[in-house]
């Protein structure tokens, strides 16, 4: 049933890989590049990378997102920061390999180590790149750069802008997307949703989009498509993701045949402010860094109903110090998420409806004093404040785990190009570094070292390789097949003319997913959660109602089309828990555990990444890419 | 334990550009003050699509207040009531039960209108093209290090960085005036040792960009500073004022 999948590794050592073979990639003579088009969906980190260095190159990009502008997509909201082996100081050792390390044991093994290594060495060029478009890193007293230390890290290296990284990196890369907009060599096509793909040939030339202003059915052709859409946590509902993040371009690069690899690696962060009640509509992430100085805890007493200050000392349990001496609160993120639901499953959760534990910066407060708490983590306090109504200073916080980062998504080989010629995946979009579970401040990472260095050196490549000499008429008849596909689509969601909204349908989608594919999955569990996903997705497509006027902004419309793909990626991330039967890093099945609750890894059968082949009508078809580890070889994860 | 509300609003509900618009009044019985408006706006569209009606559009994405998306006018103030806090940030507990909340689209000749609360900010990107950048291509760049910047600096940029691009401070100035979006990315990449290349020509272009698009001069009442999500100070508009861009003009 399955076949094995050629990921392109170079040839030789894998330390100075990347720098090495470089030399060797083919590239396209400058005055030919302005012939060649090149479209770009999403104008996230590494949306905007790649096309403004694209740009720069000498070829014709246009850019594609759903919002009014780039600077709105969702990379603007990572706080940490970003990592990077980059010495600082004379004294600094050379920090490539201890990066590369963390990232590969971070992911338990189950990502490409070329990949990570690679990502480890481009990571200083990329601080070099941002802090020359003028992103206000922080800094030392010496006027140098500051770093932090983050979890799951040996050592100081994810560099920050406050509480804003995300955002000051996404503007200097905005930035400079808009400098080649300005050049007339980037062209922006904002508000507008991609449906649909044109394919010629087996290769990917270009694609379809829906004006979200008119609702016409735009064709964009090209002679490279690159995916930057992001990841797809918006599956669960309530998540940390903006609300219009979703599948729908991947997916639909999926079911145009580009394999999906581990769709069902999504980590679920442990310190988000908990549900609030029935219309909430996101989840916010409260950042990792709070359990520097946050105690979490819950009540030793089943269904505790006291208020926080009047439970005693004794009477508190602060189970990841009980539970893990030696990392206590700063275990890993899936580690601190288990333990939150489990204790709230058998009922010492704390707030309205038990499903959340104590933050408590209490002892930090009696410690460091009130001064050094409020500067370390002001702004945390004030959203919480904001948000929840009460103030954190004076009573404990409480949290509790949301879905935050798919490391799963289209498979990729080491050029980032999809099993689809001409269609390249980017970011949170593909599956290559991040493996089992994402370390803290290497998204931002993959975004900027997929879209400045990476894809631009291997999409000219490829292009290079092409001969681009197709009767027009006939990528015609593709173009028209494409855009038929699209308005069928939207014409069966109209027609459907039922009672009930697409956010009642998402909300249930969102309910069964966290339940049957969230932090724990079990057999039983998961069977049970494609049959409820089968009967949710059959209500939907016969009882959903959106408005009918189409020609005219219809955000209705919008969501219908990126829930209608949620829920067949719902059931493909369903069979994909089912089929890996061991637990790794975010993917944990309960039958495959050590006795005192530890994930229990299968390297002989599952050290592999497990890429999804879409078939109409029938199972999807599961391909296997073995994992090889020359450098590290592979180790138990334990934070006792 | 939780607080339950009712409320009224008057919506400011219009097709298209082209047709005409009005307020329509609707209420809401008995929702958690948990809820923020905007999930009060989705509870209210779902009302709406369950009659058959058309639900009310306005831009949201992050819902945390950074992403810039959201921003309409709660009884005449650009992101409502509550200092340093977008309207995805603004909670029903600050309102008293029975409360009328009037809402409408930002108003400016430089942001025409969308739909019901959603206007067209495009102008803003066209300011940044205008200048709002450094000119490095990438793997141009020097040494991260190459550059020192003390940490006041380095915060002071920082802050004047943090601006979303939301549009309130235009929104708020009776001139329309994007004098504090402008100062603040000039200052933003002025104060740093990257952005002294081209300073003065990013000043010039800049501020003829904001000219071409329409918007009013500075109105000196420092609305924009009193609604700015960010609080941005105003104080950056007068430090715009002295940037040398006369270098450039008179080339």
């Amino acid at each position: 049933m399955s076949s094995f999948l050629d990921p392109c590794l170079p040839l030789g050592k894998l330390d100075g890989a990347w720098g090495r073979i470089q030399k060797d990639y083919p590239s396209i003579p400058l005055e030919k590049r302005n012939e060649l088009k090149i479209v770009v969906v999403g104008g996230g980190l590494s949306g905007s990378s790649v096309a403004a260095t694209l740009a720069e190159q000498g070829f014709q990009v246009k850019l594609i997102t759903y919002h009014d502008s780039p600077r709105r997509s969702h990379s603007v909201a990572a706080q940490g920061g970003i990592n990077a082996a980059q010495g600082i100081r004379k004294d600094d050792f050379d920090g490539v390999n201890e990066l590369f390390v963390d990232t590969l044991r971070g992911g338990d093994f189950r990502a490409r180590e070329a990949c990570c290594r690679r990502l480890a060495e481009i990571s200083s060029s990329i601080i070099d790149q941002c802090v020359a478009q003028g992103v206000p890193f922080a800094r030392d007293y010496d006027g140098l750069l500051s770093t932090r230390r983050f979890g799951g890290a040996l050592v100081s290296r994810t560099f920050y802008a406050r509480g804003q990284t995300g955002q000051q990196l996404l503007y200097g890369a905005y930035q400079s997307l808009m400098r080649q907009v300005e050049n007339k060599r980037v062209e922006l096509l904002p508000r507008r949703d991609v449906l649909e793909f044109i394919k010629f040939n087996g290769v990917i030339r270009g694609v379809i989009s829906r004006n979200l202003l008119n609702g016409k059915l735009e064709v964009c052709k090209a002679h490279a498509v690159i995916l930057a859409t992001g990841g797809y946590s918006n599956v669960y509902f309530l998540s940390t993701n903006s609300i219009k993040s979703n599948a729908s371009a991947i997916w639909r690069a999926h079911k145009q045949g580009a394999f999906f690899a581990n769709p069902s690696f999504a980590q679920i962060h442990p310190t988000c402010i908990p549900a609030g009640g029935e219309y909430q509509s996101k989840l916010t992430l409260m950042s990792e860094s709070l359990r520097n100085d946050g105690r979490i805890w819950v009540p030793k007493n089943h269904s505790e109903k006291r208020d926080p200050s009047d439970i005693s000392e004794s009477d508190r349990d602060y189970f990841l110090e009980r539970l893990y001496p030696s990392y206590g609160n700063m275990v890993p993120r899936d580690v601190a998420s288990r333990r939150a639901k489990e204790l709230c499953d058998a009922g010492f959760g704390v707030g309205d409806d038990g499903r959340s534990v104590y933050l408590d910066l209490r002892d930090a407060i009696l410690k460091k004093g009130i001064q050094e708490i409020k500067s370390k983590y002001g702004n945390l306090l004030e959203m919480y404040e904001r948000i929840v109504g009460e103030d954190p200073l004076s009573m404990p916080m409480r949290i509790y785990p949301a879905p935050h980062y798919t490391m799963g998504g289209l498979w990729v080989d080491y050029n980032l190009m999809s099993t689809l010629p001409g269609l390249f995946v980017l970011g949170e979009a593909n599956c290559s570094v991040h493996g089992a579970n994402r370390l803290g401040a290497n998204a931002l990472l993959q975004c900027l070292a997929d879209g400045y260095f990476i894809a631009p050196l291997t999409i000219n490549s490829w292009l290079a390789s092409q001969i681009f000499s197709i009767p027009s008429q006939e990528i015609d008849n593709a173009c028209k097949d494409a855009v038929a596909n699209a308005e069928k689509r939207i014409d069966d969601l109209i027609n459907v003319k039922g009672q009930i909204p697409v956010d009642i349908f998402h909300r249930k989608l969102g309910e069964i997913m966290i339940n049957r594919c969230g932090i724990i999955r079990n057999k039983s569990s998961l069977l049970t959660g494609l049959e409820e996903v089968e009967k949710i997705k059959q209500k939907f497509h016969n009882e959903v109602r959106i408005p009918a006027k189409i020609n005219c902004p219809n955000p209705e419309l919008e969501k219908a089309l990126r829930v209608s793909d949620f829920l067949e990626l719902s059931k493909l991330m369903l069979s994909d828990a089912l089929s890996r039967e061991e637990s790794c890093g975010a993917h944990f099945r309960e039958e495959y555990q050590t006795t005192e609750g530890e994930a229990m890894r299968d390297d002989e059968n599952y050290s592999h990444i497990a890429a999804w082949e879409y078939v109409a009508g029938s199972d999807s078809i599961k391909h296997l890419e073995d994992l090889s580890f020359s450098l590290l070889k592979p180790i138990k994860r334990s934070y006792k | 334990m939780i607080k339950r509300i009712s409320l009224n609003f008057r919506i400011w509900r219009q097709e298209s550009q082209s047709s005409e618009g009005k307020f329509v009044e609707y209420s809401l019985k008995d929702i958690s003050t948990n809820l923020s408006l905007l999930e009060a706006l989705d509870n209210l569209n779902e009302q709406l699509i369950f009659n058959g009606n058309r639900p009310i559009n306005f831009d949201h994405d992050c819902r945390e207040g950074i992403c810039g998306s959201c921003g309409f006018l709660v009884n005449g103030q650009p992101h409502g009531p509550k200092d340093a806090t977008t309207i995805c940030q603004l909670y029903l507990r600050h309102f008293r039960d029975q409360a009328t909340l009037i809402l409408e689209p930002w108003k400016a000749n430089s942001f025409p209108i969308i739909q019901d609360l959603v206007v067209d900010r495009s102008s803003l990107d066209r300011l940044i093209m205008s200048g709002g950048f450094c000119s490095v291509d990438t793997g141009e760049a020097p040494d991260a290090n190459f550059f020192k910047v003390s940490q006041n600096d380095a915060y002071s940029s920082f802050e004047t960085a943090t601006c979303i691009g939301c549009g309130a401070c235009i929104a708020s100035c009776r001139n329309a005036s994007a004098s504090l979006f402008v100062a603040a990315k000039l200052a933003h990449l002025g104060q740093l040792p990257q952005g002294q290349f081209l300073r003065s020509e990013r000043a010039s272009k800049m501020k003829q960009q904001m000219i071409s698009e329409r918007f009013g001069s500075c109105s000196n009442n420092l609305d924009c500073e009193a609604v700015c999500p960010k609080e941005i100070s105003a104080n950056w508009i007068s430090w715009m004022n002295r940037e040398d861009d006369q270098k450039y003009l008179g080339i």
